[in-house]
């Protein structure tokens, strides 16, 4: 009698690890496309910038060094793009923050706020923003779900002997990234 | 409660609870087959909902492509457009990779991108969360219900009348009264039962669509200030039944002035989802919506489900930069989405000199037309 118990025990327990493990994976996995997945968005937004410099150049003759500004961020995040995750942050935060500047001096120029192209970009470009945030957003929350089954008894111990370690965040150094561009007429 | 009916029903009539059982079984497995596989498209054919690609619209398209990042949907929904000044929008599909997402033109020419946001959010948060599998089966298991009983009726009005008793060779005159009266209560109960059960369970996914679409969104004032819209607005969907009320965004049966939400509505009242949205003051998590609930309604009673709770906090975003300018130009939002109807309608647009714009149907033989405005011929 005792021995069916025991195979019994002996074979709920294989079944739990069984499935502890295909849980970690499948959050692991997760994690991995999260983070692909904001590499697609930030390519993207690399991408738009140069049509968006064209489309805008015409227009604002006195705004030189805020599009070279953008132009220089924009190549600096491209290289970057092999990097770590913090350097990585950092260039397209200074990225953000540049595009900011100029959206927020288009108020001045009622011919290009009038323009379609400029504002099936502009659209975009929000747009893009956008996905980036939700996309880093994402990433975060699945970098939560999967540390804390990493670290939390008793998947951590199936963690621990199968290889699985936590992952580490996409933080913004910069806060206010996704503030509204704030326009003074003074 | 199916079980239980079945079980009762197939006793009394045939002398074997496990026969009605099977038979059940049987009604609940035909119509779930067929709700399953027939189900989406049916209720996007009856709103002549007309789908669109991205260029057709590219805000909506964004929209829609940003909150299926957020949520951590796989595929991109389809997206449809109905044509109807209403304020509504509904999603659809049985499982996530098979998904779309309908909304009236009158609803996406009335909101900014926020509110947008926050109402496509809600949305998807219904495919996210299987709602639309789950009140499927539930509508499935109610109408097998209703039915059985219905048939049930009927047998027993027609042997009644027809003098016809079955007799009972096993005796036991009073027992079989016993199951007699109960088959009968289960018949007249059960449908009511079940019709309750079904539109609680639908209210309780509603919150939870609620609350999702602020945790993905970060910003619950968007969908508060969306829904506000809706309820301002009074007209009726055309094609909306009470069969499909469930999948809208808001009960496109409610009248203006119900303030209470009675046990049959299928969404709880809008000013009270508006409420609970607007107190969650301390973050954008299920926590903070459940918490933000039970400080409304002054009950300890949860109403987000415990597994879906375990995130920690999770703060809000502020608002993106649509809300600081003025509210969307309704006009240029009108001609926008009236254009795409008619592009997505075969009809031709021609603009004449004078600044009409002359469209041209899909049948149309000859090959020049004559502006209605200052009588300029214009080729084809």
């Amino acid at each position: 009698m005792t021995w069916y118990i025991i195979v019994g025990v002996v074979v709920i327990l294989i079944i739990l690890f069984i499935v502890t493990y295909n849980r970690l994976v499948r959050l692991r996995n997760q994690v991995k496309n999260a983070w692909a997945q904001i590499d697609v968005q930030l390519k993207r937004r690399h991408d738009l910038i140069p049509n968006l410099i064209e489309t805008v150049k015409g227009y604002m003759k006195y705004e030189r060094e805020t599009l070279e500004a953008i132009t220089k961020a924009r190549n600096l995040a491209q290289q970057a793009a092999s990097s770590g995750p913090a350097v990585r942050a950092k260039a397209e935060t200074e990225l953000s923050s540049a595009l900011g500047r100029l959206l927020a001096v288009v108020e001045n120029y009622p011919d290009l706020k009038a323009n379609q192209n400029f504002l099936a970009l502009q659209e975009e470009l929000t747009s893009t923003e956008n996905k980036i945030s939700f996309s880093r957003q994402y990433y975060n929350d699945s970098v939560l779900s999967y540390n804390n089954r990493t670290q939390m008894f008793p998947s951590n111990m199936v963690a621990s002997m199968t290889g699985f370690k936590a992952s580490e965040f996409f933080e913004v150094s910069v806060a206010g990234e996704r503030e509204a561009p704030k326009v003074s007429f003074t | 409660m199916l079980l239980l009916v079945g079980y009762f029903l197939g006793l009394y009539f045939f002398g074997s609870g496990i026969g009605g059982l099977i038979i059940a079984l049987v009604i609940w497995g035909v119509m779930s087959l067929f709700a399953f596989f027939r189900g989406d498209n049916i209720l996007l054919a009856l709103s002549r909902a007309k789908k669109i690609s991205r260029d057709d619209h590219p805000r909506l398209y964004n929209v829609v492509e940003e909150m299926k990042i957020a949520s951590g949907l796989e595929k991109m929904p389809d997206i449809y457009i109905i044509d109807d000044p209403a304020l509504n929008a509904f999603a659809t599909g049985r499982d996530p990779n098979r998904a779309a997402v309908a909304i009236t033109s009158g609803l996406l020419q009335k909101l900014n991108r926020d509110q947008l946001q926050g109402v496509i959010g809600h949305e998807i948060s219904h495919i996210k969360n299987r709602d639309v599998l789950l009140m499927a089966i539930t509508a499935v298991l109610l109408g097998t219900i209703v039915i059985l009983a219905w048939y049930a009726t009927r047998i027993l009005f027609f042997s009644g009348m027809a003098g016809n008793r079955r007799s009972s060779s096993s005796g036991g005159g009073s027992g079989q009264i016993i199951i007699l009266v109960l088959a009968i209560v289960l018949m007249v109960l059960a449908p009511i039962m079940a019709q309750l059960i079904y539109f609680a369970i639908s209210r309780k996914r509603e919150y939870l669509a609620d609350a999702s679409s602020a945790l993905y969104t970060r910003y619950p004032e968007g969908l508060a200030s969306a829904l506000e819209k809706l309820a301002a607005s009074t007209s009726q969907l055309k094609s909306a039944n009470k069969a499909t009320a469930p999948m809208y965004i808001i009960n496109p049966f409610r009248k203006k002035g119900m303030s209470a939400s009675d046990l049959t509505s299928t969404h709880p009242p809008i000013s009270e989802r508006v409420r609970i949205l607007r107190s969650m003051a301390g973050g954008a998590s299920f926590a903070d919506y459940d918490q933000a609930y039970r400080q409304i309604h002054k009950t300890s009673r949860r109403i987000v489900p415990a597994s879906a709770m375990a995130t920690g906090a999770i703060g809000l975003r502020a608002a993106g930069s649509e809300v600081t300018e003025k509210e969307p130009d309704e006009i240029q939002r009108a001609r926008e989405t009236s254009d795409l109807l008619w592009r997505r309608s075969d009809y031709k647009t021609i603009t004449c000199d004078c600044g009409t714009k002359l469209r041209v149907p899909p049948g149309f033989k000859a090959s020049s037309i004559r502006c209605p405005h200052c009588g300029r011929i214009n080729p084809i």
